[in-house]
């Protein structure tokens, strides 16, 4: 982000407040509106004029906060429903370039969707993104989400049963979407296979593909250990 | 509306709301022919239990704007709901909504309407007398 961005923040809490700091330091204009009459004045205290009182849901407080010249709104206020309101009528009714809105409960997600809301942020989508790194009972890692790009980059352990373990990886016949890039092999690091390689149990796999196939990849591989039938 | 022979269900996350959908009525709620789902407009399932899927309208009367503003979208855009209303009491977020295409009542609006008028009407009456 170039130096003097307009960025207005809705929501006070710890998101907010800390978020504001940084771009503070960073030599942005911030506005925070926060609907909370006490931690409003708590948070005055340190932001000062950077703070506004108001429910930033309302069209009237959002203009007063100059929303026709942000270039940016961040909605982190701990209501959903209100985060989601904040940034469709930022980009929608103001025209507003960049919107980014949290997610409190990962279950609203498909309504950030729907209405078109995004980047979004979750705290707990992103906690699960890296007990999945830490957990490898999991099964399956996502390595990298490129949402936009319609693209994702996996990995898997093959287990001990796994119904590929032993075929050649010209014989694979992956899923349509899908592609084996890279295996990872104990005492032989990352390479990248050949038709002939064959792949081993204990092996670990990345493969690139279409999101929403991760399921069909899970039993193409048998990385749980579970047989595919 | 349930009076008039239509099909009514009720979503609402607070169990004891069922109570007060039978007040003054004879018999109980779903004697009545009323259908009553515990749940949140935002959450799919219970709008599904609720027989959102096969509802000719769908109305959003929450307590809270924006609740109402995103659930009646969802009925709109993801369950196809063909008349979807949704009540909104600020005039403001009333009125940008409607010109987006939501259908759109607000109580508000209307009550300050009204009031003007008897206003208008008292004073009218007031001065001619």
């Amino acid at each position: 982000m170039g130096e003097g961005k307009y960025i207005i923040i809705a929501g006070a809490g710890k998101v907010g407040w800390n978020l504001a700091r940084e771009l503070l330091d960073k030599g942005h204009e911030v506005t925070v509106i926060e609907d909370n009459r006490n931690r409003y004045l708590t948070v005055e205290q340190e932001l000062e004029h950077s703070i506004q009182y108001g429910d930033a849901s309302e069209l009237w407080v959002l203009e007063r906060a100059g929303i026709s010249r942000a270039d940016m709104v961040i909605a982190v206020t701990g209501d959903d429903e209100d985060n989601m309101l904040i940034c469709q009528v930022a980009k929608e009714k103001y025209l507003v370039d960049r919107i980014i809105a949290r997610v409190n409960n990962p279950r609203n997600r498909p309504h950030f969707e729907l209405l078109g809301i995004k980047p979004y942020v979750s705290a707990t989508d992103l906690i699960l993104r890296l007990l999945e790194h830490e957990v490898p009972e999991y099964g399956l890692v996502h390595l990298l989400d490129l949402p936009e790009e319609r693209l994702e980059i996996i990995e898997m352990m093959l287990g001990e049963n796994s119904r590929v373990a032993g075929m050649r990886v010209g014989d694979l016949n992956m899923p349509e979407g899908s592609l084996l890039i890279s295996i990872l092999r104990e005492g032989q690091g990352g390479f990248v296979p050949t038709p002939d390689t064959v792949l081993e149990s204990g092996d670990e796999v990345l493969a690139v593909l279409d999101p929403g196939l991760e399921e069909e990849l899970k039993v193409f591989f048998g990385s749980d250990g579970a047989s595919a039938e | 509306m349930l009076r008039e022979g239509h099909e009514v269900s009720c979503l609402d996350e607070d169990p004891e709301a069922h109570a007060r959908l039978e007040v003054n009525l004879e018999k109980s709620w779903e004697d009545s022919g009323g259908q009553f789902t515990v749940g949140t407009g935002l959450e799919e399932d219970a709008l599904t239990a609720a027989g959102i899927e096969r509802a000719d309208a769908f109305i959003a009367s929450t307590d809270g704007d924006n609740t109402n503003i995103v659930i009646s979208q969802i009925a709109k855009r993801r369950f196809n709901v063909p008349t979807v209303i949704a009540r909104i009491l600020d005039p403001l977020r009333a009125e940008w909504y409607e010109k987006q295409g939501v259908n759109t009542i607000c109580p508000t609006r209307i009550a300050i309407e009204m009031l003007e008028r008897e206003v208008l009407e008292a004073a009218g009456a007031g001065s001619t007398s």
